[in-house]
């Protein structure tokens, strides 16, 4: 049992090193209780509501979402609007399609089947238009950044003065947990921003936990299903493991000596 | 083989048979004589095959709805992940699958190290299995470059640069790799058909292997030959299979759990940014599986000489039938060889943690002293171990070894922590 327990414990670590690799050179991330941690983690209906209020007033202008269908938003796992509010938000969008008959290109609403409307047409419009810095598209952001949610939450709330002797360039802002500390984007949330409809205070910090809990969502739509299939799945192997167990132990027991 | 001669009982049987040995086949898998002593490290085999088939499996349904072009490689992953029904679900596998395939493979190889189950008569065996491991890497690695994310394309641009290394055409080499000047569209398709390709050459290399296996029949703990069929040994029908199957059920739920509750903790989070030419990644990693051979070349100050390293690390492996000159197969027996197997245990953790690391200061240093170590054991302790090492006594058989003074098998399986 010795050697298992040291070989086990060797490549349990093995892969733990491997791991560390992003972690060792990061200072404290910012904590949140998020709900969809765990092995029955789910998100919260509100927050994902609020948290698309917020992308959509503020994020959108600048960051695009170019794989997040309309369509989405009312699907089981994610905000679940009514599929109404959800054509109403798509209608609220312009989309350019064609050619039509005559060969020519046409604007009309958008409709669920569509993708999130990009808010420039291209990622050079984008840079001219953000001082150069290309804002990233949010749709895997959640999971495109060592540190995932927990980062996110972190840099929303990172702003602060430069420390004495740091000079930053015109356009670019000092934030605690940004990678070199050098951001681009201007402080985006601060207290009463948005106006909640559900009556929830629009503090800065609830809109950067709503903001970054849709933001999981829209990089891992299907998060529920998937901690609701593990734990089944889990559960069945659990068990045919065990069955497995003493078939074997029976059918050895044919053997004049222990396995 | 020591199989008995099989004889259908119906006449279509016989018929059939006698045309083409199906039955004859089935009936030698079933009652392959095995070793009664196996331990667990000896199922790792078939979690290996499971393996296999669920990359082929999952990889073909991938397939289906991948698109290897440089412009829509990274949407049509998010396609798979968003639209496509349980298709987070089959791409969580494939990905984390690579992973486990390669935890059973080191397990694996592991485990004939200290079991000696590379000598003599099973060298080609092992030289196969060489050639898997080999095949897999190459797989997984071109693998990783499909999704087209940032880590995919910039481990390919290191990876590949390492050809140019080679001297006056190392620089053609690489260009004829890429098909143009950089990794781009044409390195996509390429690896994507490679890709594809190369599990089915596995395939057929676990056929090999199998059939190889077959012949001598298997090593055990004890390390001696057993007689076929005999007391020492139980047919593999029911009772190989059914604790293969025991060990492949606890292999599955570790496996599930990386699917459904930690999907990307093997992964790097950069590969969800979609590859750009013209932004480097801070650090560029290869999958934890590549760390230790990815730690000998950084570690080497020379690029040809760096890659030689690599590659010698790793086809220094097959010719260790030769280089371990002790006749005595398994570690307990051999009291010095057992301790510098933990130590190269170590040594590769060492390498594989190093290899993680950015390659300066002590880590560098670090990863010199063990690269080094690990050419030592393998060229210098090995072959002198086996004339100096005053070994153990072996038992006459695994079931009475009782002339040779030496303890019972069941204590040495105890002690080995078998079950």
């Amino acid at each position: 049992m010795k050697h298992t327990f040291k070989i086990t414990y060797l490549i349990i670590s093995l892969l733990a090193g491997a791991l560390q690799v992003n972690a060792a050179e990061k200072i404290d991330l910012l904590k949140t209780d998020w709900t969809f941690k765990g092995l029955f983690g789910k998100f919260d209906r509100g927050s994902l509501q609020r948290g698309y209020q917020v992308y959509t007033e503020v994020c959108a202008s600048c960051h695009s979402m170019k794989y997040v269908s309309y369509r989405n938003l009312f699907e089981p796992g994610g905000p679940e609007f009514t599929e109404d509010q959800a054509k109403a938000i798509a209608a609220s969008f312009e989309v350019t399609d064609g050619p039509n008959s005559d060969g020519e290109m046409f604007v009309r609403p958008a409709k669920l089947s569509d993708k999130f409307v990009m808010p420039f047409a291209n990622v050079k419009a984008a840079q001219a238009a953000n001082g150069g810095a290309y804002p990233p598209d949010m749709s895997v952001l959640a999971k495109a950044r060592s540190g995932g949610v927990d980062y996110i939450y972190s840099v929303l709330l990172g702003y602060e003065d430069p420390p004495s002797g740091v000079i930053l360039e015109d356009g670019v802002y000092y934030n605690k947990y940004m990678y070199g500390n050098n951001i681009k984007m201007s402080e985006p949330l601060s207290d009463g921003l948005v106006e909640y409809s559900d009556g929830t205070t629009a503090s800065k910090e609830q809109m950067a936990k709503d903001v970054t809990t849709f933001l999981m969502w829209a990089a891992e739509p299907h998060l529920e299903s998937r901690h609701k299939m593990g734990f089944k799945a889990i559960l069945y192997l659990i068990i045919l493991t065990i069955l497995v167990y003493f078939s074997m132990k029976k059918i050895w027991s044919r053997i004049e000596s222990e396995v | 083989m020591s199989d008995h001669e099989y004889v259908p009982s119906s006449k279509f049987g016989k018929w059939f048979n006698d045309r083409l040995p199906l039955l004859s086949l089935a009936s030698h898998l079933t009652d392959y004589p095995t070793p009664k002593n196996l331990n667990y490290w000896w199922t790792f085999g078939g979690i290996l095959t499971f393996c296999l088939i669920t990359q082929i499996v999952t990889g073909l349904t991938l397939a289906m709805h991948y698109i290897a072009h440089a412009d829509l490689a990274f949407e049509s992953v998010e396609h798979i992940m968003r639209d496509v029904n349980y298709g987070w679900l089959i791409r969580y596998i494939h990905a984390n699958g690579a992973s486990m395939f390669f935890l059973a493979v080191y397990i694996h190889i592991f485990r004939s190290l200290f079991y000696g189950s590379y000598k003599s008569p099973r060298e080609i065996i092992w030289i196969i299995g060489i050639i898997i491991y080999l095949l897999m890497m190459a797989a997984a690695f071109m693998g990783y470059v499909l999704p087209w994310g940032q880590m995919s394309f910039w481990g390919a641009t290191v990876i590949t640069n390492l050809f140019s290394a080679i001297p006056l055409v190392g620089e053609g080499i690489v260009n004829w790799l890429w098909g143009g000047y950089s990794v781009d569209n044409p390195t996509l398709t390429r690896f994507f058909t490679l890709h594809y390709l190369i599990p089915f050459l596995i395939l057929g290399l676990v056929v090999l292997h199998i059939w190889a296996l077959h012949i001598p029949g298997n090593n055990n703990p004890v390390g001696i030959d057993v007689k076929k069929p005999s007391k020492d040994t139980v047919p593999f029908h029911p009772y190989i299979v059914i604790k293969d199957a025991f060990a492949l059920l606890m292999f599955t739920i570790v496996f599930a759990f990386f699917v459904f509750y930690s999907p990307n903790i093997l992964g790097h989070a950069d590969n969800y940014i979609e590859a750009n030419p013209m932004v480097t990644p801070a650090h560029i990693v290869p999958e934890w599986y590549l760390l230790p051979f990815y730690a000998i070349l950084r570690s080497v100050p020379d690029k040809l000489m760096g890659v030689v390293a690599m590659l010698s690390a790793i086809l220094i492996l097959a010719a260790l039938p030769w280089l371990d000159t002790s006749k005595i197969r398994s570690a307990v027996f051999r009291p010095l060889y057992k301790q510098f197997y933990w130590i190269l245990l170590v040594d590769v953790l060492v390498l594989g943690y190093v290899g993680a690391m950015p390659a300066e200061g002590l880590y560098l240093l670090i990863a010199r002293v063990a690269t080094a170590y690990y050419f030592i054991h393998f060229l210098i302790i090995l072959p002198v171990l086996g004339f100096k090492e005053k070994t153990i006594p072996l038992p006459l058989s695994i079931t009475e070894p009782v002339l040779g003074g030496f303890p019972m098998a069941s204590v040495v399986k105890k002690k080995e922590g078998l079950n």
